[in-house]
């Protein structure tokens, strides 16, 4: 029945964020909640109970003027490889309801399968993924503007960062009717990458020379989100500052220079 | 003594009479009057004969066709039918009803679709036609040769048609065309060996179905 499959080279699908860029203005975030159908609440100064796929912290350096700094730092899912795809949320999911793909390093989340055990939760250390306490309510008229392209979720499921991997299936459609093998770099591209006006985050296909992330991985300021626990994350960040980096992870004080990453 | 045993032959026989007629009585309620409770049944507005069309244009792919971008469009839009349809052709009801209800006043038909799968379901028509090289009979079944479109059949409960958990109530399925369930994609899936490519269960992940 089925004759010419699609054979092409496993992707390794990541970000990198230059923070020295980024200045918190938040149009990833709401990008993020509007492509993604994310609900909102009419309070949400609760925030372990309202749900933001894509959050920016705000980082201080604690020093007092003239000295005093900030940095902020865009968190998606890291969309951690692990070892060979075991990510700390997969590895302990009792349903299969999440998952590491080896064809694009994306760690899925399937709503209908999830029955709400919260373990991934407690497993992520980046707090990246959100419960549902509430069925979704939409100011009146807004239903009508979700995407079709991105499931809504019901009450009582976890949902995070799926580096919108909807745009891949949908990018992969035309990938198909013309016949090609590849996707370009510039056919799938994430909604935050897209939104962001300092062009502060990056996206494409880690494995890939000729993606910019492969290159801005290797970047001697580059580093991920608590390195040191072995997750293996896919969302590499930029900071030229040395305060930033050693906010990245767990450094003792009297460590000497953070010298991050095994690519 | 035998009196007492032929009194508890007689009590007996009942017993056999009245679970025969409650295993007769249940698999009524089961087979008949189970399933038209949980289905309830749709008209489409007017019916459509597959098998004319046919003979005039084809293919399946001159009407349901891919767009530019890859995405299928499904069930053809009023644009597609009207070259052909601007005026009544033939003598049927039902084209008298689309020209004079839907082309004249440029109203979109309404179908009812009959393989339309829940809201978590992702189902890209160009990995299947396209790269797989399906027939789409394979999974839509023998529609090109239908002269009558058949009442669209929807769960009262989920509102998902009956296309999708098929016509049998036990799930059985002799054609591939007779379900729509994720085991059936899985199954093919499996066979032929498309993205088996999960982590945590080395078997198809989810995310190659799911949105």
């Amino acid at each position: 029945m089925k004759k010419a499959q699609e054979h092409t080279a496993p992707k390794k699908y990541g970000m990198v964020i230059d923070l020295d860029k980024c200045t918190g203005c938040g149009a990833c975030m709401a990008a993020c909640m509007a492509e993604n159908n994310v609900p909102f609440r009419e309070d949400e100064t609760d925030k372990n109970l309202s749900i933001t796929w894509l959050r920016v912290y705000k980082l201080t350096n604690g020093k007092k003027f003239p000295n005093a700094d900030v940095c902020y730092l865009p968190r998606p899912c890291m969309h951690c490889e692990g070892h060979h795809g075991h990510s700390p949320c997969v590895s302990v999911c009792p349903a299969t309801a999440t998952d590491y793909s080896y064809d694009t390093g994306i760690v899925s989340q399937i709503y209908t399968r999830c029955f709400g055990c919260r373990y991934c939760m407690a497993a992520c250390p980046y707090h990246v993924r959100y419960f549902n306490w509430w069925d979704p309510v939409w100011p009146e008229g807004m239903e009508k503007m979700l995407s079709p392209n991105v499931s809504v979720r019901t009450r009582g499921v976890v949902e995070k960062c799926s580096f919108c991997f909807h745009r891949y299936q949908i990018a992969m459609e035309k990938v198909r009717y013309e016949g090609r093998a590849e996707l370009a770099e510039d056919e799938y591209q994430t909604a935050c990458t897209q939104a962001c006006p300092a062009n502060a985050i990056t996206f494409g296909d880690l494995n890939n020379h000729d993606h910019a992330v492969y290159k801005l991985k290797t970047h001697p300021d580059a580093f991920r989100l608590l390195e040191r626990l072995g997750t293996n994350p896919k969302v590499y960040y930029i900071s030229s500052r040395e305060w930033v980096r050693r906010q990245g992870d767990n450094y003792l004080e009297n460590e000497g220079k953070v010298v991050a990453k095994a690519h | 003594m035998s009196t007492v045993k032929a009194k508890d032959d007689g009590a007996g026989g009942f017993i056999i009479l009245f679970f025969i007629l409650g295993f007769v009585a249940s698999m009524i309620l089961g087979w008949i009057v189970f399933p038209k409770l949980l289905y309830s049944q749709k008209e489409q507005p007017f019916n459509f004969d597959h098998a004319i069309h046919m003979d005039m244009v084809g293919a399946c792919e001159s009407c349901h066709f891919f767009r530019d971008d890859g995405t299928f469009s499904g069930i053809p839009k009023l644009a597609q039918c009207i070259d052909c349809h601007q005026d009544v052709q033939g003598f049927t009801k039902d084209e008298e009803i689309f020209v004079n209800e839907y082309v004249r006043n440029y109203r979109e038909v309404p179908w009812l679709i009959y393989s339309e799968q829940p809201d978590c379901v992702y189902f890209s028509h160009s990995a299947h036609v396209l790269s797989g090289g399906m027939e789409c009979k394979t999974c839509h079944g023998p529609i090109a040769e239908t002269e009558t479109s058949r009442p669209y059949e929807y769960n009262r409960i989920t509102g998902y048609s009956r296309d999708i958990w098929g016509k049998s109530m036990l799930g059985l399925k002799k054609n591939p065309w007779d379900r729509m369930k994720m085991d059936d994609c899985a199954e093919c899936h499996r066979e032929n060996g498309v993205k088996q490519n999960s982590a945590q269960t080395h078997k198809g992940a989810c995310f190659v179905c799911h949105k």
